[in-house]
């Protein structure tokens, strides 16, 4: 057996330091769910509201256990084509050209067209082989000989067709290229799927898959998350912030701050050498918070009473 | 004795709706077999990642995790006694016998006790509330009451003050034990029964004739419906576009291949597109068709995900669209005021599909499924059936539903035999299972 890089996921303890070590402030959920899937060989469905670090997570993972990380963007009409190999065409196409006149040496000796036609199907696998072939995100994680993070970001964009193919990959860790043979992974790959629920996903993927849901974080594991990015910025500013943006969280708004948005925010708060929190500060800074001019609008009679809390909490 | 554990947790959870296949159960026991029973913590964390995958079912993970293993001592591998082999032992003079439990008043080996009796009594099976007190009886049995009630008639049968004062003692402790045998066969109702019962009177909801409704089921109506717009919706919301593989598309494979010398290296298929779905309700919301119409519109709006157009009408004597008015989260309430503002004047089907002639006629086109609820009754009105016959022209398909049976089609002022050849259904809705199978069949059109 070949040296793996998966080797500090010896424990669920052992992977939330090793994750806080690359700045990415886990939870023992996350954790587990980790663990799990290097144990039983399974892939991570991820849900959650956008914007919680689903895919931060594999990134980490990845940085963490120093192996490749293979990401594949899903989208609609999104096929094998793309996600899986390719033939190169041009290529394949140039070297036949150049190799015109060689075939005419090669087929000299040929006196038959019987003769010249089995000639030339003994080089038939010289265009097919892997040379010819361009590895896509999903084979690409096949091959890694050390382990890798396959990131399949966002499936519930893809189709149901691309999702019904992705379970053969995914149960078997192995790619079917019809004209070279089946690639089989020597080391599976960390397989870590996101959704943002777009679509109900198929039952079929759901059962394969180990299942985390990353919502919004509470207030301490917020302010660690921030802590790590930002660590320049004060303790007390810290809380204030945090609080402020769990506070706006639980208002009726059309889309609620994400934890990036948390840590742009603090930077800001930064840049502007905000020591406090103060209702005109929040009032200049709120469109790195909120994203529609609605939302703004429907907060602003609350920004009072929600900055003073913060402040008082 | 762990590996019963961990099955019986996961038939728990499947009475509450949680949906666990084979293939998960079997990745649970080799989780659990790497995490263990120490933590309890640690072990939530790992059953709810493995067996619950969606939020509602993480939900009700956690709170069947907590009553069962609260219930439940954590396994002990080391322990060999298994409980399903020394029933006859322990039930003669084992450790489980009552007389001996109440005089040690040892806790935990009552708990054992208890749960022992439970699997005897076959308790994880118990589904209804009712079953409660037949089941502590059961298990009363076989914590060996019976040896309990001839030691305390024999004590009775003493006559001596001594004797009675033991009696009593006695009479006490049986009480004592029942109400704890009531209280666990309670949880285990709670754990395996509440899911089950559920689910019992959600299948006859759906079977009930709608207007024979109870007000009390309004509410859990309301949540069938939701899930039976998820069971459609799962089904239809397939991709837009098929791969018709098999038939090449010339002008597009030249096209795409002119750069490599028109050598076909990338070839392209035709591909027919499927319509998107759109359906337009026209419904009668006078009467007796109102609480039909209710709910037919109720599950049309939950079906939002596939269906992204839905324009929806009300008459009665004018017709009105009402489609803004339902876009709103309170469904009941935007239907009662549709009911009282629309429904309050006296039917004419004519009035009706003029309006719709002359003010939403650009609703219908040929990738509309028109669907039309109502009775037919017209207080003998004009019908106006060239306006009809000209919207059925116009659409892909026209579905007629109506709440009456077919042998009243055509009494009285009923005009459905005169609008029935331009429909391409007319069928009688009662149930909602009946809306489900309309509305399946409507949507496998745009398959």
């Amino acid at each position: 057996m070949t040296k793996t890089g998966y080797e500090p996921l010896v424990s669920i303890d052992a992977i939330t330091a090793g994750l806080g070590s690359v700045g990415y402030i886990s939870t023992r959920e996350i954790s587990t769910a980790i663990y799990l899937a290097y144990n039983l060989r399974k892939p991570i469905l991820i849900e959650g509201p956008a914007g919680v670090g689903k895919t931060d997570l594999a990134a980490s993972t990845a940085r963490f256990l120093d192996v490749s990380l293979n990401r594949l963007q899903c989208y609609e009409g999104l096929d094998e084509g793309k996600a899986l190999y390719e033939w190169k065409y041009g290529k394949q196409l140039l070297y036949t050209q150049l190799l015109k006149e060689k075939l005419g040496e090669v087929m000299d000796g040929a006196g038959t067209l019987d003769a010249a036609f089995d000639k030339l199907t003994s080089f038939e696998d010289l265009f097919f082989s892997e040379t010819f072939l361009e590895p896509r995100p999903l084979l690409t994680a096949m091959k890694q000989d050390k382990g890798s993070v396959l990131l399949i970001d966002e499936i519930d964009k893809s189709d149901e067709e691309f999702e019904a193919y992705l379970l053969e990959v995914l149960s078997d860790y192995q790619v079917t290229v019809p004209e070279i043979g089946t690639i089989r992974a020597q080391v599976p790959p960390i397989v870590i799927l996101t959704s943002n629920n777009i679509r109900e996903l198929g039952d079929a993927l759901k059962r394969r898959c180990l299942h985390l849901h990353i919502d919004f974080p509470e207030a301490a594991r917020e302010q660690a998350i921030v802590r790590a990015r930002v660590p320049d910025v004060s303790e007390a500013l810290l809380s204030q912030l945090v609080s402020f943006v769990q506070g706006l969280r639980e208002l009726d708004i059309r889309k609620r701050p994400s934890i990036s948005e948390t840590v742009d925010w603090a930077r800001t708060l930064l840049l502007m050498h905000a020591t406090e929190l103060d209702e005109d500060m929040v009032r200049s800074t709120l469109n790195v918070l909120l994203k529609h001019e609605s939302d703004i609008q429907a907060v602003d009679k609350d920004v009072r009473t929600l900055a003073r809390a913060a402040s008082a909490g | 004795m762990a590996e019963q554990v961990l099955t019986d947790f996961i038939r728990a959870l499947r009475s509450a709706d949680v949906r666990v296949s084979t293939g998960e159960a079997i990745d649970a026991a080799e989780a659990v077999k790497l995490i263990g029973y120490a933590d309890r913590q640690r072990l939530s964390d790992t059953l709810r990642c493995v067996l619950a995958k969606s939020p509602s079912e993480k939900l009700a993970h956690d709170r069947l995790f907590d009553l069962y293993f609260s219930r439940q001592a954590i396994p002990q591998d080391a322990q060999p006694e298994s409980p399903g082999q020394d029933r006859s032992e322990h039930s003669e003079d084992g450790p489980g016998d009552m007389l001996d439990l109440m005089e040690s008043g040892d806790e935990t080996a009552i708990a054992m006790a208890m749960e022992r009796a439970g699997q005897e009594a076959g308790l994880q099976d118990i589904r209804f509330s009712t079953q409660v007190s037949y089941f502590a009886q059961q298990m009363m049995k076989s914590l060996g009451v019976d040896r309990l009630e001839t030691e305390m008639m024999q004590a009775f049968r003493e006559r001596t003050e001594e004797g009675q004062a033991y009696a009593e003692d006695l009479i006490e402790g049986r009480k004592a034990m029942f109400a704890r045998a009531r209280e666990h066969a309670k949880q285990a109702f709670e754990t395996y029964g509440a899911g089950a019962t559920l689910a019992f009177r959600e299948d006859v909801l759906a079977e009930t004739a709608l207007t024979a409704l109870d007000v009390r089921d309004l509410a859990r109506m309301q949540a069938l419906v939701e899930k039976i717009a998820k069971r459609l919706a799962s089904k239809h919301s397939r991709r837009r576009r098929k791969k018709n593989r098999g038939q090449l598309d010339v002008r597009k494979t030249l096209r795409a291949n002119a750069g490599f010398d028109g050598v076909p290296f990338d070839i392209a298929w035709k591909q027919t597109k499927r319509d998107r779905a759109k359906i337009v309700a026209v419904c009668d919301v006078s009467g007796s068709v109102a609480r039909v119409v209710r709910f037919f519109l109720m599950l049309l709006y939950s079906l939002n995900e596939v269906v992204p157009d839905i324009e929806s009408f009300a008459f009665s004597g004018r017709l009105e669209n009402v489609g803004d008015t339902l876009k709103t989260d309170d469904f009941a309430h935007a239907m009662d005021k549709i009911i009282n503002d629309i429904g309050m004047s006296s039917t004419d089907y004519g009035q009706s599909l003029s309006d719709l002639r002359m003010n939403h006629w650009d609703a219908l086109d040929r990738r509309t499924t028109l669907i039309i609820l109502g009775d037919g009754r017209s207080n003998y009105g004009d019908p106006r059936v060239d306006l009809f016959r000209e919207a059925a022209a116009r659409v892909k398909r026209v579905i007629w539903l109506t709440p009456e049976g077919e042998s009243l089609w055509g009494s009285g002022d009923s005009e459905l035999p005169r609008y029935r050849p331009h429909c391409h259904t007319m069928k009688q809705v009662t149930t909602v299972k009946d809306l489900e199978r309309i509305l399946d069949e409507a949507l496998s059109r745009y398959s």
